[in-house]
């Protein structure tokens, strides 16, 4: 790492604000002495909550069977949607819209995971047993999984109110973008899709509620982060005044990057549980919980055009952009589609800009903020462009935005959609970049390499990191009509509290809630500079209580929030109580205040050093001598400042906003080559210049740096929430969603150029987004270098870089598959999501008897492996209760099975569904019947199946093994039945014989993976 | 994530062990490891009413020369990984126990365990198959040896009955003249390997092919041993590489899944057994 960054002058006057000093968090986590949410048990009598959630992507739920569930020994309560829905409000998002969002299902289910039931219990292993014993009948509908597709003409409607799935479409124009596309030499145009991916904190989420009564009050200890802009949303949900909602955070966190202000919808959820069942209640989101249904990421269909003169000069943007919100739109949704909103024309002086937004519900999880928050997205679009564009203008993609970067003597810089770019000097930072990569020698490089019939490649990505959001840019989503009837909404306040004890040591209240990025830390550096003393001198609280602390509703820990706003709070602050010191030293030091210095611990004359008084002794004065306090001066030392920068107006008539206080830049090359013959991406060379202004740390600042860019690593190269094209939820474990380790992430340059910002109190940037926006395009642009290839999808995982390297067109990410209905006759369409198989097998036994042991209901339970019984139920429908172990994975379901087409002793189609406690299935096969001679008789089948629920969460790579074996299990089982020896084979893919039955079952039981 | 209520047994001894199997059958797992188990139980896919913990059963964590290197069922990934005179004896295990899950879990994962779970992708069932190794499964009346080609039968299935336990592993040693190479592709180090080959090849004097054993891994339910019979007598050279990676790489049956489809898994089984055949054949000439 280097972070050795040029220090601006004044800098070096400083004794800690921009020092490297160790972080005062680290030895409570190193030694395992911090406390998280897990570890506080704030109240007596807590019992525990396990969450029942939904198998299907989209169903109806015609009833909740509680009463076993609820005899179990040990079980205190249960509550389902609907109990919650009658004492609680939905929450509601900015845009109105006629969709109730209710942190539980409220007759219907929209994706899988979402919550359906509560079991309180006196712990988690029995209220987990008692979700096994709930019965709910659900009516399965069919899902809108695409994007696309549930935009479609006949798709499935998610909220009947709504009539469609789309919530929201606003169209924008900055400039004059039609007039500029007019003009222009040349246009270039990229279609893309950016995947769904979220934060995966070592640490889930939690929270405590506790209710109490006469007068209602909340209480909910929970490691929610913020924004607090949510907290009249949960009151107003509770149906208490927000004085009555207590929310108290944890010292310690796990991490969030982002993910931790979902956690909200269960302090919703468990406070009203907390209330009907009348004990406090404890809930722990399990990783499988957090995989499927704590929150994501948006994922964009995107489409972007940009409009060139021949020279290189960007004279147009368009951007297109269908955001896929999930199943709700969730607050602070849809911010993330309005974050970059205002800065869209990214580092460069482009001033027409044409922008379309939709935004759509779909059958999958909803989505909040996940690190650089609607960032990754749009820069993804925007820097593809520009390389793209670079190639077609036969100019060095370097030199094309070199080209058209604002440039450095034109700060403060007002874009088109309003962003008041603060300070930056972009042309320095890309030569800064350049330099460090040797980018003439990596040239070089790739030119040799492919003389070789290598696969090398360059990409760059540059960008804005705006830090400190604008609580009114979310206003956007709005029209200016709706804006006007709504009061206005701006700016960012911070907030922050010291105090000075007798003893003369500090404390130090933040309202920024950290997940690790080392708040206390800095705070302690910039308050110890102002008031003259050591760091640890400084003691920092980072736990917020809404009924002690200073908080507003900018509070928590999101947007690059801490540097940007929250540390002129502190400054501010900390000035008042060296104001307060320096007249209390004023008695003694016989001058004038404004003479006086604080250093050393000790208050001075400014250049006389013989003359002093220690600060603690100051600080004694004001506790113990209050009668001798100066005039107009309150005795103790308690100050509290509440500050937002003025620049943050709210969104005006013209769509315009100002929506970050300061913005940071950065600037990316990765040189990669990528092997032919596996896949593998090997990163040669990724260099990232950074500009945060002012360096309040350079440790941290370089911290923040790699975390970032190894996010943005991770949805590059392997992250992806995926779902199949009917909505079953496909990466519940860290098996299947994977995230880079340590050992995955390659050496990464850093640069600094520092550009001190004229917006906030000490000239520093926010940052920790900045490369997580940037690094995906950047990868994106390598590869499309490396395999000549313009449309590039993520994640670039081994099998789609390999597909892409073979010169073949790559599948589309799972969830995004459009559906295909080929075949009208299927039940159970094939194509992506579907298990598919087919098989021959010659059974020792004439056509006739096969035929009749097939489909006679006593011969047929006697062969499905695990039949326990099996009931006709009318005319060619069965019922039959299945229990199937395999490898030790052992399950239990209910089976209806029906006969159609049947042509004997030839041919019949075979539909089945079963449901139980490890998932959920449906299956359809054909099944023909053909002599052999010999007395023998060949079966040949064919079969479609999907599966869903907890199986296919967390055993997709079973699922297909497992189908095969089941099989094999009927046909030896059949054979035996019939006299002959075992079947040596099934042939190729396995495949259902009764068909879709076994299929269906196989592949539930699927399961295990380690 | 919690598991359903059992009973928990520990016991000291084979024996004692045995027994308790014998009693309950397949009502009971055994946990060794607990590395595959661990998040089953957790996850309610398996739901035992007695898991019997191996972990106290003396001397089952030994490791013996007797012709083959014979390792204990309890025997830790990483103590073999630590041994050098086993890694010496067994080269294939010095290339392959790094890639076995991380360097947390082999501290705790056992070899009888990692044979006992059958995942596909998993390298010592591999090491074991390509070598030619035996297991040895232990029930109430009596011990049985069984080839590891024959002991995989599928996904997570094996020979085990549910009366038995696998006591032991039986690896066979280094042979003169010969060569041991191993490679994989997994999207991380230590995820499920998408495709993972391991060979142990025996050159003549003259340098040509007097044995080949070709392992293959993670492509389909088991771990497979390629018929390469056909091969032997000829030159040990790269077009010979070439010539035996395309002709097995066409007669597997590949899974496809979530990471992969099988035209990726055939055609990385081609480039990985290319790459192992001419990495073991020079090894092979080398050492003479």
């Amino acid at each position: 790492m280097n972070s050795d960054a040029p220090a601006p002058a004044e800098q070096s006057a400083l004794r800690w604000i921009g020092k490297p000093i160790e972080r005062k968090e680290d030895a409570a986590l190193l030694t395992g002495r911090a406390q998280f949410i897990d570890d506080m048990e704030p109240v007596a009598g807590l019992k525990h909550a396990a969450i029942l959630r939904s198998p299907h992507p989209h169903a109806r739920i015609r009833k909740i069977e509680t009463s076993k569930a609820a005899a179990l020994a040990g079980v205190t309560g249960i509550v389902t949607g609907a109990e919650i829905a009658a004492i609680t409000r939905p929450i509601p998002s900015v845009v109105k819209v006629a969709i109730d969002y209710h942190p539980i299902a409220v007759e219907k289910v929209r994706y899988v995971g979402e919550p359906v039931a509560v079991v309180i219990a006196e712990d988690r292993y029995i209220a987990e047993d008692a979700l096994d014993l709930i019965e709910v009948e659900y009516e399965p509908l069919e899902a809108a999984v695409d994007p696309m597709w549930a935009m479609a003409e006949g798709a499935p409607v998610l909220h009947d109110e709504l009539g469609s799935n789309i919530v929201n479409q606003r169209s924008f124009s900055y400039g004059d973008p039609d007039a500029a596309f007019e003009s222009a030499d040349r246009m270039f145009e990229l279609n893309y899709r950016f995947p769904k991916y979220a934060s995966t904190p070592i640490e889930t989420f939690g929270v405590t509620a506790h209710y109490q009564p006469s007068p209602d009050r909340f209480t909910a200890w929970s490691n929610f982060q913020g924004p607090f802009v949510l907290h009249p949303l949960m009151a107003r949900a509770l149906g208490v005044p927000g004085n009555r909602l207590r929310l108290i955070t944890p010292p310690a966190s796990g991490g969030s990057f982002g993910i931790k202000q979902s956690v909200f919808p269960y302090i919703v959820l468990l406070g009203a549980v907390s209330r009907i069942v009348g004990v406090p209640v404890k809930w722990t989101e399990d990783r499988l919980e957090h995989l499927m249904a704590a929150s994501s990421a948006a994922d964009r269909i995107g489409r972007v055009e940009a409009a060139f003169m021949n020279d290189g000069e960007l004279v147009g943007m368009r951007f297109n952009n269908i955001c896929n919100m999930g199943a709700y739109l969730r607050a602070p949704e849809p911010a993330s589609v309005y974050r970059m909103h205002a800065t869209s024309n990214g580092c460069y002086r482009v001033q027409n800009i044409a922008i379309d937004n939709t935004l759509v519900v779909t059958n999958q999880m909803p989505t909040g903020l996940n690190r650089g928050f609607g960032g990754p997205q749009f820069f993804f679009a925007l820097e593809r462009i520009m390389d793209l564009a670079g190639k077609g203008l036969g100019i060095d993609p370097a030199e094309l935005r070199r080209q058209n970067f604002i440039d450095k003597d034109s700060f403060p810089y007002t874009c088109p959609g309003g962003s008041m770019l603060d300070s930056g000097d972009y042309a320095t930072a890309l030569d800064e970049c350049l330099r460090l990569a040797d980018y003439a020698e990596l040239k070089a490089k790739r030119k040799a390499a492919r003389k070789a019939g290598r696969l090398y490649g360059i990409g760059f990505a540059v960008g804005l990191e705006p830090s400190g959001s604008n609580m009114g840019y979310v206003s956007l989503a709005q029209t200016a009509e709706e804006r006007a009837l709504a009061e206005p909404k701006s700016g960012a306040n911070s907030s922050a509290t010291i105090s000075m004890d007798p003893t003369g040591s500090v404390t130090v209240q933040l309202c920024s809630t950290p997940n690790g990025q080392g708040h206390a830390t800095v705070a302690a550096q910039i308050v110890a500079e102002r008031l003259g003393i050591q760091p640890d001198q400084v003691d920092v609280v980072t736990e917020i209580d809404t009924q002690t602390s200073a908080w507003s509703i900018a509070s928590g820990n999101y947007a690059n929030r801490f540097a940007a706003a929250v540390t002129g709070a502190v400054s501010l602050c900390a000035d008042k109580v060296a104001d307060k010191l320096k007249l209390i030293a004023r008695e003694t030091l016989e001058c004038d205040a404004r003479d006086i210095v604080l250093a050393d611990g000790a208050a001075h004359i400014a250049g006389v050093t013989e003359k002093s008084i220690a600060v603690r002794k100051l600080a004694a004065a004001a506790h113990w001598n209050p009668v001798d306090m100066p005039e107009a001066s309150e005795p103790g030392i308690h100050e509290t400042i509440v500050f937002s920068p003025p620049t943050l107006t709210s969104v005006d008539g013209q769509d315009r906003v100002s929506s970050a206080v300061t913005y940071g830049s950065v600037f990316d090359l990765v040189a990669l080559e990528v092997e032919r013959e596996t896949g593998h991406i090997r990163i040669d060379k990724y260099v990232s210049v950074h500009d945060v202004g002012m360096m309040l740390n350079p440790l941290i600042v370089g911290g923040q740096i790699h975390g970032g860019f190894a996010h943005g690593l991770g949805c590059a190269l392997m992250e992806e929430i995926a779902y199949d094209a009917n909505g079953n939820f496909l990466s519940g474990t860290f098996a299947d969603y994977l995230c880079p380790t340590a050992t995955d992430i390659p050496e990464l340059t850093i640069g600094h150029l520092s550009t001190p910002s004229p917006m906030s109190e000490l000239g520093c940037k926010g940052l920790g987004d900045g490369s997580s926006m940037i690094t995906p395009a950047a990868m994106a642009n390598a590869v499309s270098d490396a395999l000549d290839m313009k449309e590039i999808e993520l994640p670039l995982n081994l099998h789609r870089v390999w597909q892409m390297a073979q010169g073949q067109k790559p599948l589309p990410a799972s969830a995004m598959a459009p559906q295909e209905k080929s075949d009208d006759e299927a039940v159970v369409a094939p194509g992506p999501g579907t298990l598919s198989g087919e098989g021959e097998t010659v059974i020792a036994a004439d056509q006739e008897t096969v035929w009749r042991t097939m489909l006679d209901p006593v011969e047929l339970a006697a062969v499905i492996p695990g039949c326990e019984k099996l009931v006709e139920q009318g005319q060619d429908k069965y019922a039959a209760k299945v229990t199937i172990g395999i490898a030790g994975i052992k399950g239990s379901y209910d089976v209806a099975l029906e006969l159609k087409d049947k042509a004997a002793p030839k041919s019949v189609r075979i539909i089945g569904q079963a449901i139980g406690t490890l998932g959920h299935g449906s299956a359809e096969s054909w099944v023909a019947l053909a002599p052999a001679g010999d007395n023998r008789t060949t079966v040949s089948y064919r079969y479609n199946a999907r599966v869903g629920g907890k199986v296919a969460a967390v055993g997709q790579r079973m699922l297909g093994a497992a189908t095969r074996i089941l099989i094999g299990q009927f046909f030896n089982s059949l054979n035996r039945r019939l006299g002959g020896a075992n079947v040596s084979g099934t042939g190729g893919g396995g495949g259902g014989l009764i068909g879709r039955l076994i299929a269906l079952l196989a592949a539930l039981l699927g399961g295990g993976k380690r | 994530m919690k598991p359903v209520a059992f009973d928990y047994c520990r016991p000291d001894s084979i024996a004692e062990a045995t027994a308790l199997l014998h009693e309950l059958g397949g009502d009971a797992v055994l946990l060794a490891g607990g590395m595959s188990l661990g998040p089953m139980l957790n996850m309610r896919l398996v739901r035992p009413s007695v898991v019997v913990d191996i972990n106290a059963i003396g001397g089952l964590d030994k490791i013996s020369r007797n012709g083959a290197v014979m390792i204990g069922a309890t025997t830790r990934q990483a103590d073999v990984l630590a041994d050098e005179s086993v890694l010496g004896e067994v080269p294939l295990l010095a290339a392959m126990l790094p890639h076995v899950g991380h360097f947390q879990t082999r501290n705790r994962g056992t070899f009888g365990g990692s044979i006992a779970h059958a995942d596909p992708s998993a390298e010592i069932p591999l090491a074991l198959v390509t070598l030619g190794g035996e297991v040895e499964l232990t029930a109430r009346c009596g011990t049985r040896r069984v080839p590891a080609a024959e002991f995989f039968q599928g996904m997570l299935m094996t020979m085990r009955q549910p009366d038995e336990m696998i006591t032991a592993l039986y690896f066979p040693r280094r042979q003169p003249q010969s060569g041991y190479a191993f490679s994989e592709v997994a999207q991380r180090r230590g995820d499920f390997a998408i495709t993972a080959v391991a060979c142990a090849v025996t050159l003549g004097n003259d340098n040509n092919l007097t044995q080949l054993r070709l392992g293959l891994g993670g492509i389909e339910d088991r771990p497979i041993l390629a018929d390469t019979s056909s091969f032997n007598g000829q030159s040990a050279d790269s077009a010979l590489a070439t010539a035996i990676a395309a002709e097995i790489s066409e007669r597997l049956e590949p899974m496809e899944d979530i990471a992969a489809s099988a035209t990726y898994r055939r055609a990385l089984a081609r480039s990985l057994s290319h790459n192992v055949l001419e990495q073991a054949f020079q090894q092979a000439r080398a050492v003479g």
